[in-house]
């Protein structure tokens, strides 16, 4: 087990393997305590940030997916965090990693989750003045109204 | 301006307290002038061409108000800099370049604070491109799949499908036959080699050595003619697909890659001996955009930039995908982390690839190019005509789609331009619950003001090139 040192350190962390990749589930709280724990551990390389919509699926509605590398080791760790959705709001990782600055946006963005710490926690691939988080669940597709010019002329 | 000065004598001096006036207050808007006139003095003036001023582009940031500003560039946009005070200093000033710039590549924003010409702050911002392709996916079957991501990259569309088909399978737990995954290697290892040669057209086009382009676009052509000999389409192919390969490989396939093998080498030669020794592509491209590996691995670049840095880092190496670790093939590295290096990677791994391509070639397995597992596999042109059951078995995978089993994954691939990753979340049924990519382009282009800040606004379009950031990739 490579992560022997992270897991005695959070007990409460889930470790598993899922498809021969190695997963971890952290509390929201824990999560930015975790990361930092993992950086200090190795894990340098800052890969991936996302959220999905599990709607009921899950206990929590969100779950967002951190995705760091060990350069050193080769080694890479996925982290799921739950988000209930009805306080979606998640601890920012930019003091770790810079990276994680466009991802969050995008997360916030596209599922409304805003994330705490964040320096410039705005709209990043839809227009400032778009309505809702298009890749909610609840979010349908083919929904945007058109207007059309005298149209109930 | 009705009564222009007299420039063909050279005299620098402002006649009249009229253009006095129109003249921006400040040394560097004096300066510009008396050069401009200098540059005009001695030629034949039009009548109609006046005087320079500022007129228009300084004026119009320090006088409109900020309401004025919202409504042009839409409202709410974080441009922070227009907020800022200490930004609104006399001596910066903001340009915008995009996103309709001719050498961003797409449809990139970029927003510079120039100091003089440098450049000490900038910001991407993105999303012109967006058209919702994650909600998509979650739309169409696991077969329909690549058709959507293939279109993400538009210069690797094939590392998409393979990304997009190897997480789907591993999902299935499906074993793809040999020489699947041989094709998969050839046709994403040649896309890399025509990705790059475009990356050669646009860096060597953004900064004036206009042939490059032509001779990158030229030899580019040798892929996509093959491309669509082997999959019907130049680019967008939905080639590569969950369980296999579309199609097998053409006849007289073998030929075609060995005249494509034989081609290159003189070509990246011949460029080689236009640009590598060349003293103004020197000039422009070493020390130009520096990134650190540790700046690198913390923004999460990836690809040629982050091993022009020094990092010796590719996923064909460390997370091989498809058998592509039973061919030899070296990890080009650089050591500087600048344009040129980045350069010299992506020169070098054309010839990698070429000479893995030329392995696959010589060591084609014979054998099935797609899976045996009915249960993605449609049966075989033949049954249909002589089975009921084969007809509706077909139809059943093209209408509605095999079911892959609950579960998640994170599968990465090396693009041309670094990770190309995808999580792709299944509940059970026939289409993605959820499909996200990490583009390797919207992390690098996150990179730009670390690449960008302190350097010369003429270095931009020449750092920006040489990230190859493809915008389809970015915004998806």
């Amino acid at each position: 087990m490579a992560f022997t040192d992270l897991a005695a350190r959070f007990p409460q962390a889930v470790f598993r393997t899922s498809y021969g990749q190695d997963v971890v589930r952290v509390e929201r709280g824990d999560l930015v305590a975790f990361v930092s724990a993992a950086r200090a551990d190795g894990f340098d390389f800052f890969i991936d940030l996302c959220a999905v919509d599990y709607l009921t699926r899950r206990p929590h509605r969100f779950e967002l997916v951190v995705n760091i590398v060990s350069t050193k080791q080769e080694s890479r760790l996925r982290i799921l965090t739950g988000i209930p959705g009805g306080d979606p709001v998640a601890p920012s990782l930019t003091g770790l990693y810079a990276g994680a600055n466009f991802y969050e946006r995008e997360a916030y963005d596209l599922f409304g989750i805003r994330f705490d710490g964040h320096p410039d926690l705005t709209r990043i691939v839809l227009p400032d003045d778009w309505q809702g988080h298009p890749l909610r669940k609840d979010a349908p597709m083919g929904s945007v109204p058109v207007q059309f010019k005298e149209a109930d002329a | 301006m009705s009564d222009p000065p007299d420039m063909v004598t050279g005299n620098t001096e402002a006649p009249s307290g009229e253009t006095q006036e129109a003249a921006p207050v400040g040394g560097a808007g004096e300066e510009r002038r008396r050069r401009h006139d200098l540059w005009m003095s001695g030629t034949e003036v039009p009548p109609d061409l006046g005087r320079y001023t500022d007129e228009g582009s300084q004026e119009m940031l320090e006088h409109e108000d900020a309401g004025m500003l919202a409504e042009q560039w839409g409202t709410l946009v974080s441009d922070d800099y227009l907020e800022d005070p200490a930004a609104s200093d006399e001596e910066t000033q903001i340009v915008n370049m995009g996103p309709q710039h001719p050498a961003t590549h797409g449809v990139l924003r970029l927003q510079v604070e120039l100091e003089g010409e440098t450049i000490r702050r900038a910001k991407p911002i993105i999303g012109y491109l967006h058209t919702g392709m994650e909600k998509t996916a979650e739309r169409l079957s696991f077969l329909q799949g690549p058709t959507n991501v293939t279109r993400m990259d538009y210069l690797s569309p094939f590392f998409n499908e393979l990304c997009f088909s190897l997480a789907t399978e591993r999902l299935l737990g499906i074993e793809i036959p040999p020489r699947a995954r041989a094709i998969r290697v050839l046709m994403t290892e040649m896309n890399r080699v025509a990705s790059h040669l475009v990356w050669l057209a646009t860096q060597g086009l953004d900064i004036g050595a206009l042939s490059m382009m032509l001779y990158g676009w030229r030899e580019r052509e040798l892929f996509l003619d093959f491309f669509e000999k082997v999959t019907g389409l130049r680019m967008n192919h939905n080639y590569i697909r969950p369980g296999g390969v579309a199609a097998d490989l053409p006849d007289g396939w073998e030929e075609d890659v060995e005249a494509i093998l034989a081609a290159m080498p003189g070509g990246l030669a011949d460029y080689e001996g236009m640009l590598t020794e060349n003293p103004i592509f020197i000039e422009r491209t070493q020390g130009v955009g520096v990134i650190t590996p540790e700046e690198c691995l913390a923004y999460g670049v990836t690809g040629p930039v982050l091993r022009a840095a020094g990092v010796d880092w590719d996923l064909r190496k460390v997370a091989p995908y498809s058998g592509i670790d039973q061919y030899e093939f070296e990890v080009v590295t650089g050591q500087h982390g600048d344009t040129y290096d980045r350069y010299l990677v992506r020169l070098e791994e054309m010839r990698q690839s070429l000479a893995i391509v030329r392995q696959v070639a010589e060591s084609m397995p014979a054998g099935d190019y797609r899976s045996d597992d009915r249960k993605v596999t449609p049966p075989p042109r033949a049954r249909i005509d002589e089975s009921m059951e084969a007809l509706i078995h077909h139809f059943k995978i093209f209408t509605e789609g095999f079911k892959v089993p609950a579960g998640e994954v994170y599968e990465a691939v090396e693009s041309p331009r670094g990770e190309l990753g995808m999580y792709l979340v299944s509940d059970g049924g026939t289409k993605p619950w959820r499909l996200h990519v990490r583009g390797p382009s919207f992390a690098n282009v996150q990179a730009l003001p670390v690449l960008l800040t302190d350097s010369l606004i003429a270095d931009t379009v020449a750092t920006l090139a040489s990230v190859d950031p493809v915008l389809g990739d970015v915004d998806r």
